[in-house]
Parts: C-alpha cells; structure tokens; sequence
C-alpha cells in the first residue's frame, strides 16, 4: 500500500510505476516489513538467550567471584586476562557486568510482572464498573501520568534508601498506568461483543463472566504489556542505581557499575563505562525487538509499514 | 474559537490544581513515613557529638516534633501567603533556591530542546522522502538503538571523547572552577549538557515525525499536489509536513515528563546547577519542603506542557474542536 507514495525512491530505481498482482503479493513493503520484523525477533531471541545464558551462568563458571578485590589490578584496560578491564578496586569487570546484567534482569522481569498485575487490576475494574468508578479511576490514573515517573521514582527510593524492594515498588508504582489504560479498552471493547451477551443471557454472574470470559481474553494484551515494560524498568532501574539511589552498592547491578564508573571515566578508565552500557543496550535491543513482533502478531490492526 | 480555547484552559485548570495539591500531600505523607531521621542529615556527623538538649533544641526549631498533619498545615498555609518554606539541605528558604537554580535549567532544556527539534526535522524529513535508501535505514537503525541508551550512558561518553579525549569542551559544571560567569564561560559549559540532553530525546521525535510524513505521503491532498505536478520540494514541505507535524505536537507535550527525566540525568553528570539536580539532592536530604515543592513544579510543567500542546493543535489545525 505504502509503495504507491514513495514513486521518487521507485523511479529512481528504474522500477515500473505498476506492478502486477504476483508481484504486490509477492514482495508488498508489508511483506518485507513481515519479514524484517521476523528477523528482529530471530536476532532478539538470540541476543536474549546469549545475555541470559551469561548472566545465570557466567559468574559460576570456574568458580570466579566478581567481588573479588584485587589492589594489584587496578582499572586495568582491556586484555586477555580481563577481556572487559577491571575496575577502581581491581573487580573483573567481565563477571561483574555479567553479575550486574543478572540482578538488572531479575528486578526490571519482577517490576514488569508486578505492574502488570496492578495495571490490569486496575483497568480491568475500571472497565467492568464503568460510570462515576471508572472516571475516578482514570483521574486517578492522568495525576499519576502527570508526575514525571523518574522524579516520583527517586522520592520514593530516597525516602527507603537501600531496600531492593524499594526500587521494585518505585518502579511498578510508577509504570502501572499505561497497562490499566490499555487493559480498561480492551474490556470496554470485549463488553459489547456477542460471546458476552451470550454468557450473560445464558446466566453467568458479573463475577463468572470477568473471570470466564473477559480476563482471559486480557492475557495477550497484558503479557505483551509486560515485555514492553521490561526495557523501561531496567532503564528505570540502571538510573536510580546511577544516581547512587537504587540498589545497595554491594549488589553489583548495571547501574552501579556506572555510577562507581563515573569518576573512573575522568581518569581515562573508559571500558569501566563502554562495556557495561553496551550489554545494556544489548538487551534492550533484543527485548525491543521481540516486542515488535509480537506487536505485530498480536495487534494485526496496528501492524503496519509505519510502526517500524 | 478563542472562547473554546478559553474553555479548554480553564477546564485543564480545574484539573490541574487538584492534581497538583494531592502531588504535594502525597509526597509530604510518603516522606513523612520514611524510617529516615531528617535531623541526621541536618547535622551530618556533628549528630555524634551534640548534646541531646542541641538536638532537642533543633529539632523544636525544625518543627520535626509536631505531628506530619501539622507540618502539612503549616508548610500548606505557609505556600498559600507565597512561603515556600525553608529547604534544609540547601540552608536557604525554597523559593530563593528556586529562583537561584530554575534559570539554568530553563536555558539548558530550551536549548536542548532545540537541538531535539532540530535533529528530529531534519532528519525525520529527509527519512521520511527516502524512505527505503541508505539515510532511511541508517537513520530508524540509529533511532531505534538510541531508545535503548539512557542519557546517563551518552552524557558519560560525551564527557570521554569530547571533554576528555579531544579536549574540545569542558567536562562540567556552569564555569571554569573560579572564573565569573561571563557568556563565553557558560556557553561553552552548556554545549555539552544541551547537546547530550537534546541527542538523548531524538530518537522518538525522528521515528514519530518519520512515521507521520509517511502516513500524510498517503493522503489525498498530497497525491493531489503530486498530480498538479508540483515540484518534490513543495509537496514535501509545505503538503505533507504541516499535516504531519500535528501530531508532533501533541507528542511534544507529552515528552515534557521525558524531558525532566532526561533533565535531572543530564544535570547531575555534568554538575550543572539546575533545579534537577536539587532534586537529586533533597530527596537524599529527605528534605520535606524542597521535595514537595520540586514534584508540584515538575508536575505543573508536565501539565503545561499538555495543555500548550493541545492550544497549539486546535489554533493550527481548524478541524480540530477544543472542547474534546
């Protein structure tokens, strides 16, 4: 569809402005849009798994501690002993990046879980309610939307300085709002549908049919929810540790790295802040790219040349 | 029209001072439920060594006895005869660290925000015309990794190759270490924290304004403009653009939340003493009074920046009713 109105980049190419039926259906910018998004995904995957695999299993592996201080070695740049340098106390900055990316991973996956569950509780309420409810529960919604979530986040961190469970409430707090919002249309659009009526005329109660008919229904969208929320509660995450605010020191996560990272920086110790940051990148990458596929899989409406 | 605006305003207002004053009870109730002591703080390692009847002393001075309602009441009627109460870890009343520190942060995300506009434009525009080529797909490439890097990651990049390895630039605050704040100083200082925080929100306004011009290439009027044989020029630029770039505006109001994110990032690697950085600051002070006062303006700014979004749509785009 999309092919008619770049006529410039075609002409250009020397291709016909028409195409015959074979070919549209053949190699339709949709098509190859299909086909990148596929790839995304193959490479996220991928990209996903190595990451994981690392992360669980690098820091076990010969026995190595990434606690272990070494005065000797110290912010060493790159070799073969320590492929990612060492760090201003002599860590090995491979096993502790890999240590770091471990913890980083598990509190973004329990944020994204939990804000979740509270989004779709919260939509889904505010959905099924309708009325004066579901008006207070969107205004509810718009003030929390109306605070920047970085600045509620560090409040809320600096006040319960120190407690992973602090930086995990600081986030899910903070990335509910857009699952309940898309939960709250997705019922508003389930409740007309026939297949309702039809439970409702056959006699199911309020409560039969949320749980019957319309939670299951929410799962695609909410899980799909979840892995997009992954990217953002590890950002989350990285920053408040950054700002010295996240998770406490001897927990080694991206985001302390970085931030004992940054007066190494003035010092010339450039690889204790390159290569922590590319594994981050690396894994919002990945995750960034299976997001976009199940997007498209799940969201057949809004797939689209666009969206890529 | 001028009278919907002024529907619209009004209605966003009677939202936004509610808003805002739950902002600034609710940050006042979560600080008061921290197991933290503010006198701890106030006193630093001097606590260890005071006599009790000093802490006692500071601690009626402080008002840190009274009951959290009380204290709410206070600073609440305090705020209301234009008393914005006294921030502890700056040692200074609120409203003057305020006035002290909310120009640089204004000129730093003005600038950067600039540079933003600037980059996504440009770029987006000339994507968006060769959609498919080589510019197109180096370009959402670079955007897409780009989403992924905190501002934090290029701030300290930047200050590597530009401050450190090239030599080029300053590697922070707002002057050289005793040099009086002349232009030259503070320009130079702010190339670096402008360009990082501008770089660092680029990346959705070039897919967003990308995006759009590819959905305005599909719309009538342009395929009209296209038939009248109008040069490619014209029909990108004053066709298609000005259709696309009205949901750019209304994407330019939401980022405002982004912007302060990015904001208190940028300041605090760069020491540039802006009001982001004071929040860094105050939270770790638990410091009542500056942390309220800083969550209502970051709030008011995210509020206004949604409402100036939505004028401008409705005043640009007569299709649109300001009433929705």
């Amino acid at each position: 569809m999309v092919d008619t109105h770049a006529p410039a980049a075609r002409k250009a190419a020397g291709e016909p402005q028409w195409r015959s039926a074979a070919r549209v259906r053949a190699g339709t910018p949709r098509g190859r849009a299909a086909g990148r998004a596929r790839s995304r995904l193959v490479a996220g995957v991928g990209l996903l798994v190595v990451l994981v695999l690392a992360a669980v299993l690098g820091p076990w592996l010969g026995g190595l501690d990434e606690r272990a201080v070494d005065y000797s070695a110290i912010r060493l740049p790159p070799s073969f002993e320590h492929p990612f340098g060492t760090d201003s106390q002599g860590r090995d900055l491979l096993l502790r990046s890999l240590a770091g990316l471990r913890v980083s991973l598990l509190v973004a996956a329990t944020c994204a879980v939990v804000s979740t569950l509270l989004g779709a509780l919260f939509g889904a309420a505010s959905g099924v309610l309708g009325g004066w409810p579901d008006r207070l529960l969107m205004r509810v919604v718009d003030t929390v939307n109306a605070v920047p979530h970085l600045l509620l986040g560090i409040v809320i961190v600096a006040l319960y300085r120190g407690s992973v469970i602090a930086v995990i409430a600081s986030i899910a707090l903070t990335h509910w709002t857009g699952v309940a919002r898309i939960v709250r249309a997705e019922v508003l659009s389930l409740r007309d549908r026939p297949f309702i009526d039809a439970a409702i005329s056959g006699g199911a109660t309020r409560m039969r049919v949320l749980r019957r008919h319309l939670l299951p229904a929410i799962v695609p969208q909410a899980a799909l929810s979840t892995v997009l929320l992954l990217p953002h509660a590890v950002w989350h995450e990285t920053a408040l540790s950054f700002l010295g605010l996240g998770l406490p020191p001897h927990l080694a996560s991206i985001g302390n790295i970085l931030g004992e990272g940054r007066a190494a920086v003035l010092l010339g110790a450039w690889w204790i802040v390159t290569f922590p940051a590319l594994l981050l990148v690396a894994s919002a990458l990945a995750v960034a790219g299976i997001a976009a596929w199940w997007r498209d899989r799940t969201l057949p409406r809004r797939r689209s040349e666009l969206e890529l | 029209m001028s009278r919907e605006l002024g529907a619209l305003v009004l209605r966003r207002l009677a939202f936004a001072v509610p808003v805002l004053v739950i902002v600034a009870i609710g940050v006042f109730l979560l600080a008061a439920s921290s197991p933290f002591d503010p006198i701890y703080q106030y006193y630093g390692v001097d606590v260890f060594t005071a006599t009790d009847a000093d802490l006692a002393a500071t601690r009626a001075r402080l008002g840190l006895d009274d009951g959290v309602f009380q204290q709410l009441g206070r600073w609440l009627s305090g705020v209301l005869s234009g008393d914005l109460g006294s921030s502890r870890s700056f040692r200074q009343p609120v409203g003057e660290v305020i006035a002290e520190r909310l120009p640089w942060t204004i000129l730093l995300v003005t600038v950067g925000l600039l540079v933003a506009l600037l980059l996504a434009l440009v770029a987006g525009t000339v994507a968006a015309w060769r959609q498919g080529g080589m510019f197109d797909r180096v370009v959402t490439a670079i955007g897409h990794a780009m989403e992924g890097i905190p501002p934090f990651v290029l701030a300290l990049v930047a200050i590597a190759v530009f401050a450190l390895g090239l030599r080029w630039l300053p590697v922070a605050g707002l002057t050289d270490a005793g040099a009086p704040a002349t232009v030259g100083q503070i320009t130079r200082h702010l190339v670096l924290p402008a360009l990082v925080l501008g770089v660092s929100q680029t990346p959705w306004l070039v897919l967003h304004v990308r995006g759009s011009l590819l959905g305005a290439f599909a719309e009538d009027h342009v395929a009209g403009a296209r038939a009248r044989g109008l040069s490619e020029p014209v029909v990108v630029l004053r066709h298609a653009l000005p259709t696309a770039l009205l949901p750019f505006v209304t994407l330019l109001g939401t980022r405002v939340p982004e912007l302060v994110t990015g904001a208190v990032l940028v300041e605090t690697v760069f020491s540039w003493p802006g009001i982001a950085e004071a929040v860094v600051t105050s939270a770790l002070a638990v410091d009542f009074p500056m942390i309220a006062a800083l969550a209502v303006l970051a709030t008011a700014a995210v509020l206004l920046g949604s409402l100036l979004a939505d004028v401008a749509v409705a005043v640009a785009d007569p299709r649109v009713r300001a009433d929705g």
